[in-house]
């Protein structure tokens, strides 16, 4: 931080105290309350409160269902983060082929990122209806397996996946447009004289120098769908079949506010904030190097 | 940071049009004709499940569970519409989604311009320490606070109102960071000219930073307005009343979850088009904003 310019006593202080304060209750004391609450039980009633250490913790990690949101997750989030990073790949190397109409192409694949993940859930959940859904009657034509995401845990996951993915495409396009946009074309030139043909191009050239972004992507996306997935699973699926879609955010808040676990609760958002300080210190190097580089 | 990377390319885009006219040709170019198909292609794929929803919304329920499904527009959108509309109170959960997405923008905005206005042009005591507890706060997204932050808003006595629902959403350090970045790109010469001329700080900020703020506020005014109307896990965590629910979560009363209801799909989903249509139509007609919200307010 470079500049000072004016000098004051109070001021400062005034400027920065809505945020300071939003931040400290909204943020810095739940948190610590999260972090505190971790360590200890609640009676059935919830009239008392009992110091357990590290129970709390033991008991996640010993869990099958815990551990069955976690290998969830998982899927979910790279299930999301594949197709949004791949069709958001595919859509922008297409559409800067030097092929008129770019800006209109852009309009017409950016507009699902305004839909919320939920709502696009819902409608999703009508194409996947196993008595209704247009899905499952196309697939009859080819299958007689039964398509029904009531019974079957992997048509569940497989359709908040593509729900989730569909909301997310356009955020993609938009920034593999601004990378590819920003690749010289006098480099791809070049390597047409050099008698590189357009798949050769693309994977020798244009594909490396948008690995960084690829890689910034994959991160957020990864964010997206671990914190921002909640609406999806609540509106859709509850977590059914059974676990199948039960995903960490999902049995935190259940765990919590159904089964008024509040210490099992605390506990597994003390687990989540692990994971995102990881995700977010990926993030950040990304940043750095981006910037030593650039 | 690499913000000035962003912007060049996003102003890249802007110029597209232009840049990305092919030379015309006199023959016809099939690989241009190959590329077009895959994009409608694709066009279309990404399109199906907004189409199949709005053909939805327009049938009877007979319609609706026909089979083989009916995959065009039948006549009764304007009935359907009017069911949902009064059968989900959708007046009011419009409203409250409104009020939740406009206050929590403006809000965040507000406050982090003054936040950044104060680490940039001032030092005092804790400015380091204030910075990095706003930066912090990209490591506590509401899930890991759940019921902790359940319980702040409880004792405040804010459950169910629109306090509750919109100032603990206003703390943004992406927001922040946009305003820090912006202003640092801002000649330290304007501040001390304006210093010469008598303007004091707060002067200074209303009419020089403001002024020059506005293509920034703007496009961030559009992506977190699109947050706040999209929040789920915050209105459904703070709200329990009819009255306060916002749309995305009301909606979700209107699907039939029992056999022996009836499969008014046709009724969910001309709500799910009245609660997708005020994001969605700002993405299309505040484009230009909405991708520079997008591209900048990530770094």
């Amino acid at each position: 931080m470079k500049r000072a310019v004016f000098k004051n006593r109070g001021l400062p202080y005034l400027l920065v105290l809505p945020q300071i304060a939003v931040t400290l209750v909204f943020f810095f004391w739940p948190a610590v309350e999260s972090l505190r609450l971790s360590f200890f039980k609640t009676s059935p009633f919830g009239d008392k409160t009992f110091f357990v250490g590290l129970e709390n913790f033991q008991k996640l990690l010993v869990s099958p269902e815990y551990y069955q949101s976690i290998v969830n997750t998982f899927v979910f989030a790279f299930g999301v983060s594949a197709i949004a990073l791949g069709a958001g790949l595919l859509v922008a190397a297409l559409a800067t082929q030097k092929v008129r109409g770019l800006a209109a192409y852009r309009t017409a694949v950016l507009w699902p990122y305004g839909i919320a993940p939920p709502i696009a859930g819902i409608i999703f959940l009508f194409i996947f209806h196993p008595s209704y859904g247009v899905l499952p009657y196309w697939l009859g034509f080819v299958t007689t397996y039964e398509f029904n995401w009531l019974l079957k845990g992997w048509v569940a996951m497989t359709l908040v996946i593509i729900a989730t993915a569909w909301t997310h495409v356009g955020y993609n396009i938009a920034f593999f447009l601004a990378g590819l946009l920003a690749i010289p074309a006098s480099v791809l030139e070049a390597a047409s004289v050099d008698g590189a043909g357009s798949i050769r191009r693309f994977r020798s050239i244009i594909f490396p120098l948008l690995s960084p972004i690829t890689f910034y992507l994959l991160v957020v996306n990864l964010i997206f769908s671990f914190f921002g997935s909640f609406g999806v699973i609540h509106a859709v699926t509850q977590g059914g079949p059974g676990r199948a879609t039960e995903i960490m955010v999902f049995k935190a808040y259940n765990d919590g506010f159904i089964g008024l676990n509040l210490g099992s609760s605390a506990a597994q958002s003390v687990l989540l904030m692990i994971v995102v300080i990881a995700l977010t210190a990926l993030q950040f190097r990304f940043v750095e190097k981006r910037v030593i580089y650039s | 940071m690499s913000a000035d990377g962003a912007v060049a390319a996003s102003a890249r885009i802007e110029a597209l049009p232009r840049v990305a006219e092919a030379p015309r040709r006199t023959r016809l170019d099939w690989g241009a004709v190959a590329v077009h198909a895959l994009l409608l292609l694709c066009v279309a794929v990404i399109a199906f499940p907004l189409y199949y929803a709005f053909v939805i919304s327009t049938q009877t329920v007979e319609e609706v569970i026909a089979r083989p499904p009916v995959l065009r527009p039948s006549g009764h959108m304007f009935q359907n519409y009017v069911d949902a509309w009064t059968r989900a109170h959708m007046a009011r959960l419009l409203w409250n989604s409104a009020v939740v997405a406009v206050v929590s923008a403006v809000g965040k905005i507000a406050i982090s311009m003054l936040s950044a206005f104060a680490i940039v042009y001032f030092t005092f005591r804790g400015r380091m320490l204030c910075f990095w507890m706003i930066f912090i706060t990209l490591m506590l997204p509401v899930p890991v606070r759940l019921m902790s932050t359940f319980e702040v808003v409880g004792t405040l006595g804010w459950l169910n109102s629109y306090q509750g629902l919109t100032i603990p959403l206003m703390a943004s350090a992406t927001a922040t960071f946009l305003f820090r970045q912006f202003y640092l790109t801002i000649p330290n010469e304007m501040a001390e000219a304006a210093q010469l001329d008598g303007a004091g700080p707060l002067r200074f900020l209303w009419s020089f930073l403001l002024p020059l703020s506005w293509a920034n506020i703007a496009a961030l005014f559009v992506v977190l307005f699109i947050f706040g109307w999209n929040q789920y896990l915050w209105p459904l965590m703070i709200t329990n009343t009819e009255a306060m629910r916002t749309v995305v979560i009301g909606l979700e009363g209107l699907i039939p979850r029992s056999g022996t209801e009836l499969p008014t799909w046709n009724l969910i989903m001309a709500g799910a088009m009245m609660a997708l249509l005020p994001p969605v139509a700002i993405i299309i007609f505040m484009q230009r904003w909405f991708v520079k919200g997008l591209v900048e307010s990530e770094k």
